[in-house]
């Protein structure tokens, strides 16, 4: 009986931890465009403005 | 295109203008002096359909001189720049999306803004359920099967306490939106389906509590968060349809919107969104632009497209001095216009109290799941509460029979009517926008699954609302190319109606170098046999024809002039669509504002018996409300502005994307493209959504008939309350789902 003293923490802190996860990709707009993420993991370079002056 | 007209003189006194100057003043784009955006701005890029699209128009953008970061969204279709230095006009950067081959346009305003938050407000609450549902559900599956073996007491009582203590503050946080809107209804004093949610989950709750400090089995935790779980999926899968629909529809409106050529009291010229005139400012409207603003003509004659406004076809004759308005199409010479504000006595003021009225006499529509809780929460409440008063007349405590009851609520709680609905809705929503189907209004495939009479409007309707060469076959293809190589560098609709007509032959038209074009009168080349033009019947030297504004004549190079008549043409399939319309069993009229020999002939190739003609905004409503009088529930389908108050006062309406503002705002449901089958998609889909949303009625009824009574028994464990719940969620959600793919016939 003493597994559960740890393992009842530890199930709900993992949880927890995907909860927290969700929580931050919903906070950091991680769900506001599935369609374009799902082609962006695609692509094999960042679009990047180019060379702004002063930037180096 | 056209030239900049140098004003002759500023209308009006310097006062006036000073005014027109302080009233635009407020609008910050106007006071950035021709830089329209600030450091921020958001555009809607209409054919952006894949990844790669995505990256043409970020780096698009991105090349732009102080563009700092362009970002797409594909899913919204907008595309946000940021600046970093000075400003950047978004007519720039439209310009360079055209210029990769994507039609942009500013989004006019965001109203999804607000629809955002609650999306994303509604999603964490989902979120959180389900970490406490999955979290409960797997101390409760352990309590149960200790209940056969060997757990300690101690042991049962520690996990309730675990649930308690997870389940208490997720019941606080996300009930929250059902216990809201239950206390609305109460004060109200009304019943909705949120009451008895609100309460069973509250009592269930409480009573667990109680329980668990009692050290009885009869704890509720899992049911209680798992019921909030599936219904706040529910609650969500509505709001994004909604807030979806509203993207969709101010990606529309955005794309619709026009920009204006303001003429300044010192003759410059500036291009502005239309919406940020102010009455007063004086307008140029180039050949073939449409026109941004109500106003009075200064300067210019010629014709003017008025079918958004009146239905009819042909071309207005205009002269200065006539009120024109926001949406005509200029078919003439270039005009100036000055921007007034809407007069009591003009169309646009008499349509806008034709719309109020409309709206008001529309009585409010009870949405199918609303109309179910009605009699449903008032049966569960009984129900709950003949089951504790039996309990307790049968000699038992106030316990086991507060018990039975809060079983009985828990079985009971309508998450068919809360969760299938919105996943029917959602399915069917879906399936129409994969077709270019926009539903707008949340009840609208409700109300359009009720429909038993569809009235068309004929222009823009049922016709495709831009000219068409008729009558083509007359003029030989030599001809016909000749022409359209002289119409391909021109914007006016008929020369590129020529255009299209060639190249419908598969002429394949290349644009003739050197081509002058006379804004108002026509083109002229100069070939080595002399000149051919191709304009109105006075360009062309063509004798006794003046008047007629329709027809564009072609004189080739010491040749005899040939004239081309445009006609708006049906759209390709609306014999088709009526065919099949009239098959299902759909009364259907034609109502247009047209000439009566227009609509006849559109009435006869469309193939619709019953048609009224030169019908008049009020006349329209006039009709609709005969129909309704004989007891017929109206499917309104029209474009025009003088259609919108009738698509207001319609059970329920449709529009193409093409129609005047007003009437694609009024409109339930929106369709893109040339094809008129969409309609024919649109009830199909939305009877379909009907049956499905019925047969999950069913399915929760039976649910229901099996589980109420072991509740009323006080045979529902909490295990059997917990299957009884999901497995009736899971299998309404399920049958949902089969109508993003089932086959339909109206």
């Amino acid at each position: 009986m003493t597994a559960l003293a740890w393992l009842i923490p530890a199930a709900l802190a993992l949880g927890g931890l995907g909860l927290a996860a969700f929580l931050w990709a919903l906070k950091t707009n991680q769900f506001e465009d599935l369609d374009g993420a799902a082609w962006r993991a695609l692509q094999d370079e960042e679009t990047r403005a180019p060379e702004q002056p002063g930037r180096r | 295109m056209a030239q900049v007209l140098t004003p002759t003189a500023a209308p009006g006194s310097p006062a006036e203008g000073a005014e027109g100057v302080r009233s635009a003043g407020s609008d910050p784009a106007r006071a950035s002096a021709g830089a329209l955006a600030a450091c921020n701005a958001t555009l809607v890029v209409e054919n952006m359909y894949c990844g790669g699209c995505m990256r043409k128009v970020e780096q698009a953008l991105l090349q732009q001189p102080g563009v700092a970061s362009a970002r797409a969204n594909l899913s919204a279709r907008r595309v946000t720049v940021t600046c970093s230095t000075g400003r950047v006009s978004t007519d720039d950067l439209i310009e360079a999306l055209a210029g990769a081959g994507f039609k942009a346009a500013p989004l006019l305003d965001e109203p999804a803004a607000a629809a955002r938050s609650a999306d994303r407000d509604l999603l964490r609450r989902v979120g959180v359920a389900g970490f406490a549902a999955a979290n409960i559900m797997l101390l409760s599956v352990s309590v149960w099967s200790g209940q056969s073996g060997d757990m300690d007491t101690s042991v049962q009582t520690l996990f309730h306490w675990l649930s308690a203590l997870i389940a208490l503050p997720t019941v606080a946080y996300a009930g929250q939106p059902f216990f809201r809107s239950a206390v609305q209804a109460l004060r109200a004093r009304r019943l909705n389906m949120d009451v008895p949610i609100s309460l069973g989950v509250l009592l269930a709750t409480g009573m667990s509590v109680y329980q668990t400090m009692r050290g009885s089995q009869q704890v509720y935790f899992d049911a209680a968060v798992s019921l909030l779980f599936f219904l706040l999926i529910g609650r969500y899968l509505d709001q994004l349809m909604r807030s979806r629909a509203a993207g969709a529809a101010a990606n529309l409106l955005g794309l619709r919107g026009s920009m204006a050529t303001v003429i300044h009291a010192d003759g410059g010229t500036e291009r502005l969104p239309a919406r940020s005139l102010a009455p007063g400012m004086r307008v140029l409207v180039a050949t073939g632009e449409r026109i941004g603003v109500d106003g009075r003509i200064l300067e210019g004659r010629g014709g003017v497209d008025e079918s958004l406004i009146t239905g009819e076809a042909d071309p207005a004759p205009v002269a200065p001095g006539r009120q024109v308005f926001a949406g005509t199409l200029n078919m003439g010479p270039p005009l100036v216009v000055e921007a007034t504000a809407t007069d009591e006595s003009t169309l646009l003021a008499e349509i806008g109290r034709l719309m109020t009225a409309a709206e008001q006499g529309r009585g409010r529509y009870v949405r199918l799941a609303d109309r179910a809780a009605r009699h449903y929460a008032p049966a569960v409440h009984l129900l709950g509460l003949a089951t504790f008063v039996g309990w307790l007349l049968t000699g038992h405590g106030w316990e086991p029979a507060l018990t039975a009851a809060i079983a009985v609520l828990i079985i009971t709680c309508p998450c068919a009517l809360a969760l299938a609905v919105p996943a029917v809705q959602v399915a069917a929503a879906s399936r129409l926008f994969g077709r270019g189907v926009i539903v707008k209004a949340a009840d609208g495939l409700e109300r359009l699954a009720e429909a038993d009479t569809i009235v068309f409007d004929k222009t823009g309707t049922l016709t495709l609302g831009e000219p068409r060469l008729v009558g083509g076959g007359a003029c030989s293809d030599g001809l016909l190319a000749r022409a359209a190589a002289l119409a391909a560098s021109s914007h006016h609709p008929y020369a590129r109606a020529v255009v299209r007509e060639a190249r419908d032959r598969g002429l394949d038209p290349v644009a003739a170098t050197d081509v002058r074009e006379v804004a108002g009168a026509g083109l002229v080349r100069d070939t080595a046999a002399g000149e051919e033009r191709l304009g109105s019947a006075v360009w062309c030297g063509v004798e006794g024809e003046a008047g007629d504004v329709a027809t564009l004549w072609y004189r080739p190079a010491g040749g005899e002039a040939a004239a081309f008549r445009f006609e708006d043409r049906l759209r390709p399939d609306a014999g088709e669509v009526i065919a099949t319309l009239a098959r299902a069993g759909y009364r259907v009229e034609l109502v247009s504002g047209d000439r009566p020999a227009a609509v006849e002939t559109a009435a006869g190739e469309a193939g619709i018996a019953q048609w009224h003609a030169r019908q008049n905004p009020a006349q329209k409503i006039a009709r609709l409300d005969a129909l309704k009088a004989a007891g017929c529930k109206v499917l309104m389908v029209g474009d025009g502005l003088n259609d919108a108050p009738a698509l207001a006062a319609a059970h329920a309406s449709i529009s193409p994307s093409t129609a005047a503002d007003v009437s694609q705002t009024t409109a339930d449901v929106v369709f893109q493209g040339e094809r008129l089958v969409a309609v024919v998609e649109a009830l199909a889909v939305a009877k379909a959504a009907r049956r499905m949303a019925l047969q999950n009625f069913a399915l929760s009824l039976g649910y229901n008939v099996l589980f109420v009574p072991l509740a009323v028994a006080g045979y529902a464990t909490p295990l059997i309350a917990a299957i009884a719940m999901s497995s009736s969620s899971i299998a309404v959600t399920a049958n949902a789902v089969r109508l993003r793919s089932k086959r339909l016939e109206l």
